[in-house]
């Protein structure tokens, strides 16, 4: 462009005008596009999964964009690397809610990320949905928990093991840190309640691949199932050294809470064949609806071979209920979308989900799934319906006594 | 009792495999050798590769990863070690820089990423590798069922040493390299090509440390960075055991799988592995040189 006296005079007098006129300016800008965040590992250890999580969240971005938007407007989201350290998820979400002024992010995977930036969200008022299955104990008026909670996965699973299998000794085994521990915490008391009882409750270093010992341990301990918080890579050891050892799945199954599609794939499924999984999701389900969420993640990411699995499928569905209580809420600001997303319900591609009114976690369906040799599940037992999170059910949390409500929490009951 | 002993005997014999190719190095040319553990990676990632792109399993992997990691190693030498023969710390820093370079030449697909092209087996993900079913389940020896895949494993390491121990005692280059191990001015006075033979005895123990990643794929996951724990493992025996004896590599690499395996089955493996490094540190203060090393002229 060619700059003579005319046209800076026009820019200029257009600028002045434009300036002059403020609330033209504010609702011409705004018409543009609702920002959100994306914040996972793009980079380090835990990016394999949490970029498979980012893509989950990016794939219903641009369904519901292709849909016309939210509120009539485009939905555009800002990426940002946590790099697999706790440090710095805090210092991107920082840059999020204060530099960007986004008001929702979708993000984390660790419980030790979320909780590194949890006192951000609280303190700017903003609002995290995130995805992942964890350990609970946790009532914040700033996280919508799209993923299970301990009494979601175990409340059925410890009495359908005890009953339907027939299991009455339990060896606990897990990754030492603060989801199996929690999660060993709820077992037991399901374990006892249910009549059975447990023999050993064991941890290993998080990462750890060398089995044998505790294999062997578990071999001697006369337990007639395996229940397994084991997370990461270390799945894939232990379920090779388990069956390396002469161990049999039909005689003394790992039940394990961890353990899904992505770590089947990976280890062969020939060492998972006819062990056990609860979760509210599996790739396996019949449905036209997952059928198509399927399809369409694989072709969002270009690979054919992609498997799906619960914490992507939340990863997926809290962007439609951020929508949906946007929506209802009129407006972008953390209070209106804490208020509208209580009671949001959602047809998943799992079924149908439903944010509590009390504690911001989604009503889930538990179901039981049981790996066969083509490294898929058949799901063997399941919940007629979705039922209540309680997040502090290993503290004597029940649906009728809650501890967390939309107060917040009552802590005088935590003792 | 029996499986016990065997756990213990499994977790000496990766340890040994570890450590034979840094007994070499170390033991024998004095270079702390930073970049042990990356070969180890590399002798995974060939297995990673040999699957994925030929079709071939970890049998026919070991051979190929053996060439490939020697080679390798053969290059470092001549490249890099060659000329800081005798400076400790420099080959130390140097060494370990190799070590990021490798990763991340692994982590990066030897720069292929920054192009858009994605090669299969390679990038910073975990890879995993199938095991051949014969090496699955468990194999019945008398009355007792042992785990085939750790049988396996132990099978490999008794033939990698016993091949190290004739190279090393029975052939005229094995010779010199002891000659090179006890004085190098004196071995070079005598006519031997110490260039040479350091060049070919780093390879060799390169290629040793790619055999150990063969085998530490069937365990584990493997990554980018795996190797530096193991690295640490194979520095802990070789300095218990002692400076350029590999009879005393062989017995401390025995010895600290034993002590793992039982304290482990015992207690557990985080006390299994405190303890390990505790005697480690017993060792190195009432024998400084090692359980087993040479007197020195």
């Amino acid at each position: 462009m060619i700059v003579n006296r005319r046209s800076l005079l026009k820019t200029t007098a257009a600028t002045v005008a434009a300036c002059t006129a403020p609330s033209l300016w504010r609702s011409a800008s705004a018409a543009d596009t609702i920002k959100v965040g994306a914040l996972y590992s793009q980079t380090g250890g835990l990016s394999i999964v949490e970029k498979l999580l980012a893509n989950a969240v990016m794939m219903a971005v641009s369904e519901i964009n292709a849909t016309g938007g939210v509120l009539g407007r485009q939905v555009e989201v800002i990426i940002e690397d946590g790099a697999s350290d706790p440090k710095t998820f805090a210092e991107k979400a920082s840059k999020l809610i204060i530099e960007d002024r986004i008001s929702t992010v979708f993000g984390c995977h660790t419980s030790a990320s979320r909780k590194a930036v949890l006192p951000i969200f609280e303190r700017r008022n903003a609002m995290l949905f995130y995805q992942t299955h964890y350990e609970g104990f946790e009532c914040s008026r700033n996280v919508v928990y799209s993923g299970a909670v301990p009494n979601q996965q175990l409340g059925n699973y410890i009495p359908w093991i005890v009953k339907t299998l027939g299991k009455k000794k339990f060896f606990i085994v897990g990754s030492d840190y603060v989801y199996p521990r929690e999660m060993a915490k709820v077992s037991k008391k399901l374990i006892e309640a249910n009549g059975a009882q447990w023999t050993g409750d064991e941890y290993l270093e998080l990462g750890h691949s060398e089995w044998a010992a505790m294999v062997r341990k578990i071999k001697e301990s006369g337990a007639d199932v395996v229940l397994s918080n084991v997370v990461g890579d270390s799945i894939i050891s232990f379920y090779r050294e388990f069956k390396n050892q002469g161990l049999s799945q039909q005689t003394l199954p790992i039940c394990a809470t961890v353990t899904s599609e992505v770590e089947i794939a990976a280890m062969g499924a020939e060492y998972a064949a006819g062990s056990y999984t609860s979760f509210p999701y599996f790739m396996s389900i019949d449905t036209p609806a997952n059928k198509k969420f399927i399809e369409n993640f694989r072709k969002f990411t270009n690979d054919p071979k992609a498997v799906t699995y619960h914490s992507l499928e939340a990863a997926y569905f809290q962007v439609f209920l951020w929508k949906q209580a946007v929506e209802k809420a009129g407006n972008i600001s953390a209070d209106a979308i804490r208020a509208a997303v209580r009671g949001q319900t959602y047809d998943a591609p799992g079924g149908k989900v439903l944010i509590d009114a009390d504690n911001l976690h989604a009503w889930l369906k538990p179901r039981i799934g049981q790996w066969q040799a083509d490294g898929q599940s058949k799901v063997v037992d399941a919940y007629p319906e979705p039922i209540k999170p309680l997040p502090y059910s290993a503290y004597g949390e029940t649906a009728e006594n809650l501890y967390c409500t939309a107060k917040g929490l009552d802590a005088t009951k935590l003792n | 009792m029996i499986d016990i002993l065997f756990i213990g005997l499994s977790l000496g014999s990766i340890l040994l495999l570890v450590s034979l190719g840094l007994a070499i190095t170390y033991g024998s040319m004095g270079v702390i050798n930073m970049a042990h553990g990356e070969m180890v990676m590399l002798g995974a990632y060939t297995t990673v590769l040999c699957g994925k792109w030929l079709g071939a399993n970890l049998f026919v992997a070991i051979p190929i990863a053996f060439l490939v990691t020697a080679a390798i190693g053969f290059a470092i030498e001549r490249v890099v070690v060659r000329r800081l023969y005798g400076r400790l710390l420099d080959t130390l820093l140097a060494t370990w820089g190799i070590a990021i370079l490798l990763q991340q030449a692994v982590r990066l697909e030897f720069g292929l990423s920054f192009f858009g092209i994605h090669v299969d087996g390679l990038g910073p993900g975990l890879q995993n590798v199938a095991v051949p079913t014969l090496l699955q389940g468990t194999v019945a020896v008398g009355a007792v069922a042992l785990n085939s895949y750790r049988s396996f494993v132990i099978l490999v390491t008794l033939v990698t040493t016993l091949a190290t121990w004739i190279i090393l005692n029975r052939s005229p280059v094995g010779m010199q390299v002891r000659a090179i191990i006890r004085n190098p001015h004196m071995a070079a006075a005598c006519g031997i090509d110490v260039k040479r033979i350091n060049s070919l005895t780093f390879a060799f123990g390169s290629g040793l440390a790619g055999i150990a990643g063969v085998m530490m794929s069937g365990f584990k996951s493997i990554f980018p960075d795996m190797g530096t724990p193991i690295a640490v493992d194979g520095f802990l025996v070789v300095v218990a055991g002692g400076l350029g004896s590999l009879s005393g590599t062989v017995m401390s690499a025995g010895m600290l799988g034993e002590i793992n395996g039982l304290i482990a089955t015992a207690t557990n493996d985080t006390i299994a592995r405190a303890v390990v490094f505790g005697v480690v540190i017993l060792i190195i203060l009432l024998k400084p040189k090692g359980l087993f090393s040479f007197k020195g002229r």
